[in-house]
């Protein structure tokens, strides 16, 4: 039934309907919504059989979400940004254990300098822990791809974070279209586990493993992964089916079929990407965007496909790796090995900072006629970073670079001089 | 359905600012908007600015309205109508900002805009599109509290058309579940309605 939610009750609500069993959770902005829901509906007993557990830390959360995956409980937890991070050891067990547990990531940026604001720092961060990561751009994309997570992750016996733009998603209110109880259940059946717990048939779980199986195990964890990228677009077929409305597999493209300019960019930012291209389109530009739900595994093959014919790829990224630039277009240039098309990396949004059609459409243009850098910064303010380096000159003791921009600027909180 | 009060564009998307203070229903504001319009059949999308926001702090949330799926998620920068929820903030933030030329404003104050000290601002508006009520008197009255962000709904339903009052007397029913506050709401939502219609049917008989 059609309704007007914030994304974070409609994830929860979804979630619910997945009868999960065990919900391990601590909460951090801007994930807290989605775990309150469900906590609430696990005291009033509308989620039920379900254990939540308030537990004390991040790390604490995944690592009771290990356990109660462990024992064949479906398991769910989600966080954010610093949360993210101090889960990163207990992320790599869960992975590597082969436990099936399922978390929303409300994608924040990671401090110093702080920022509770949306970009993809947090789950970039991640991206070589062994989880699958699928990034959803509308909550309409939020709520289906948590049952394809779970029925994915319970498959392959592997992990999936479902990433969702923090705050632009999960606190915005729009009609999501939330599917019945019996859907699910027809979608995702009970969970059986490939190994667990069981004091009737004891096991033990977490075996040292030295140099003689240590890279196989990991091989296997690797071709697992692989198998994915087939079985997302089964699963999103499926689904389709289910609830009888498109579904996405691995990426969607969005008019590209004869785009010289193309776009390419993973979660909520593909819609104002998408009203971009079409006033471009109006003017005459050729140009498209591939948006990129599965990021691990990276669809190697289906990117290519997209992309191939392009004379220019443009990818749009919400993260930073220091030192080198771009994350997502390292492995969009693997994926374009040979291929005719430029690749340029744009930083945007970091922090927070709203991505504009306006800059968008600048962007477009620059790069239509070639003047693009091969790393660009939508929307650097070039003289307050000018005027901060002109103080490091002027004295040794210039003070944090934080303060002294907000200082600036003008912001109120920066303190007196 | 839009711009009844002026003849404004059909089939167009219309976005809308609301300005106030953290506690004053900001984004419950939004959210009370969008589901009006979703309750007339059409894509609405609400969303708060985004941040630690505190109790008194200055608050923004955006409100767009549209025939069509919304797509896009930057913020509001160039609104259709802008409320304000607190007249204090009009010199301390830049309210007015990117508000378009044929935009409405509804400031929640007792006092008129000349009053307020925004006279020279007002140039190349439309007057009869801006315009003060009494909100948060018209809110203590009937839900007890300066909750003021119901009751300006209900004038922005009566000055822009944009919604009707039906669909924010029916938001507000569906968002509260508390009685007393739904039916207060409903209660100041229909007061500022009617404050605003007759303000607007005063100005045409003026201007007659």
């Amino acid at each position: 039934m059609l309704e007007q939610l914030e994304g974070s009750r409609a994830v929860a609500r979804t979630v619910a309907l997945c009868r999960p069993e065990v919900i391990p959770a601590y909460p951090i902005s801007p994930q807290t919504h989605i775990v309150e829901a469900l906590s609430a509906m696990v005291k009033d007993g509308s989620l039920t059989p379900c254990e939540f557990v308030n537990v004390e830390s991040e790390y604490a959360a995944m690592s009771v979400a290990i356990g109660a995956s462990a024992t064949g409980a479906r398991t769910y937890t989600a966080t954010a940004s610093q949360g993210l991070l101090y889960m990163a050891e207990a992320l790599y067990n869960a992975s590597g254990l082969g436990l099936p547990v399922v978390m929303t990531v409300a994608n924040r940026a990671i401090g110093a300098p702080i920022n509770i604001w949306n970009d993809h720092s947090d789950s970039m961060s991640q991206r070589d822990s062994g989880w699958i990561q699928l990034y959803v751009e509308s909550n309409q994309e939020a709520v289906d791809t948590h049952l394809l997570a779970f029925r994915l992750a319970e498959q392959l016996s592997l992990p999936v974070m479902v990433c969702m733009d923090g705050f632009i998603l999960t606190h915005a209110y729009e009609q999501v279209d939330l599917p019945s109880q019996e859907q699910v259940d027809c979608y995702l059946p009970a969970y059986e586990p490939r190994q667990v717990l069981d004091p009737d048939e004891p096991v033990t779980i977490g075996a040292m493993v030295g140099p003689e199986a240590f890279t196989e195990v990991k091989y296997l964890a690797h071709v697992k992964q692989m198998q994915a990228l087939d079985l997302i677009g089964q699963l999103a077929g499926e689904l389709q089916n289910a609830l009888g409305r498109a579904q996405d597999g691995l990426l969607r493209e969005y008019r590209c079929e004869d785009a010289e300019t193309v776009v390419v960019a993973l979660g909520s930012v593909l819609g104002t990407i998408e009203d971009a291209i079409d006033e471009l389109r109006e003017t005459g530009m050729k140009v498209g965007a591939v948006g990129i739900k599965a990021f691990r595994p990276f669809p190697v093959a289906e990117v290519r496909a997209a992309l191939g014919h392009a004379a220019r790829v443009v990818v749009v990224e919400k993260a930073l790796a220091l030192g080198i630039g771009g994350i997502v277009s390292q492995d969009v240039r693997i994926a374009l090995a040979g291929a005719p098309a430029h690749v340029y990396t744009v930083i945007a949004g970091l922090g927070g900072r709203p991505i504009t059609a306006a800059s968008l459409r600048t962007l477009l243009r620059d790069a239509d006629s070639d003047k693009l850098e091969p790393l660009t910064f939508l929307d650097l303010n070039h003289e307050l970073v000018e005027r901060e380096l002109a103080r490091t000159r002027a004295t040794r003791r210039s003070g944090p670079h934080a303060e002294n921009m907000l200082r600036d600027i003008g912001v109120v909180a920066a303190g007196p001089v | 359905m839009l711009g009844l009060a002026g003849g404004g564009e059909v089939n167009c998307m219309f976005q809308v600012r609301i300005h106030g203070r953290g506690g004053q229903g900001v984004v419950t504001a939004a959210e009370l908007l969008s589901l009006a319009a979703f309750h007339e059949g059409r894509h609405a999308q609400a969303f708060p600015s985004f941040g630690s926001e505190r109790t008194g702090a200055p608050v923004v949330s955006f409100c767009r309205i549209d025939e069509r799926e919304i797509r896009t998620r930057e913020p509001v920068s160039e609104p259709d109508a802008l409320i304000v929820q607190d007249a204090t903030l009009l010199h301390q933030v830049d309210v007015f900002g990117g508000l378009r030329p044929d935009g409405y404003v509804l400031i929640n104050s007792p006092r008129s805009f000349d009053e307020l000290g925004l006279a020279e601002w007002t140039h190349g508006f439309r007057h009869e599109r801006l315009l003060t009520v009494p909100a948060a008197e018209i809110s203590r009255e009937h839900i007890g509290q300066m909750r003021p962000n119901a009751a300006l709904l209900g004038g922005l339903a009566a000055l822009t058309g944009v919604v009707s009052l039906d669909a924010v007397l029916h938001a507000i029913g569906d968002r509260f579940s508390s009685k007393k506050l739904a039916d207060g709401n409903a209660a100041a939502a229909r007061a500022c309605h009617e404050h605003v219609l007759a303000h607007m049917q005063g100005e045409v008989s003026a201007h007659a």
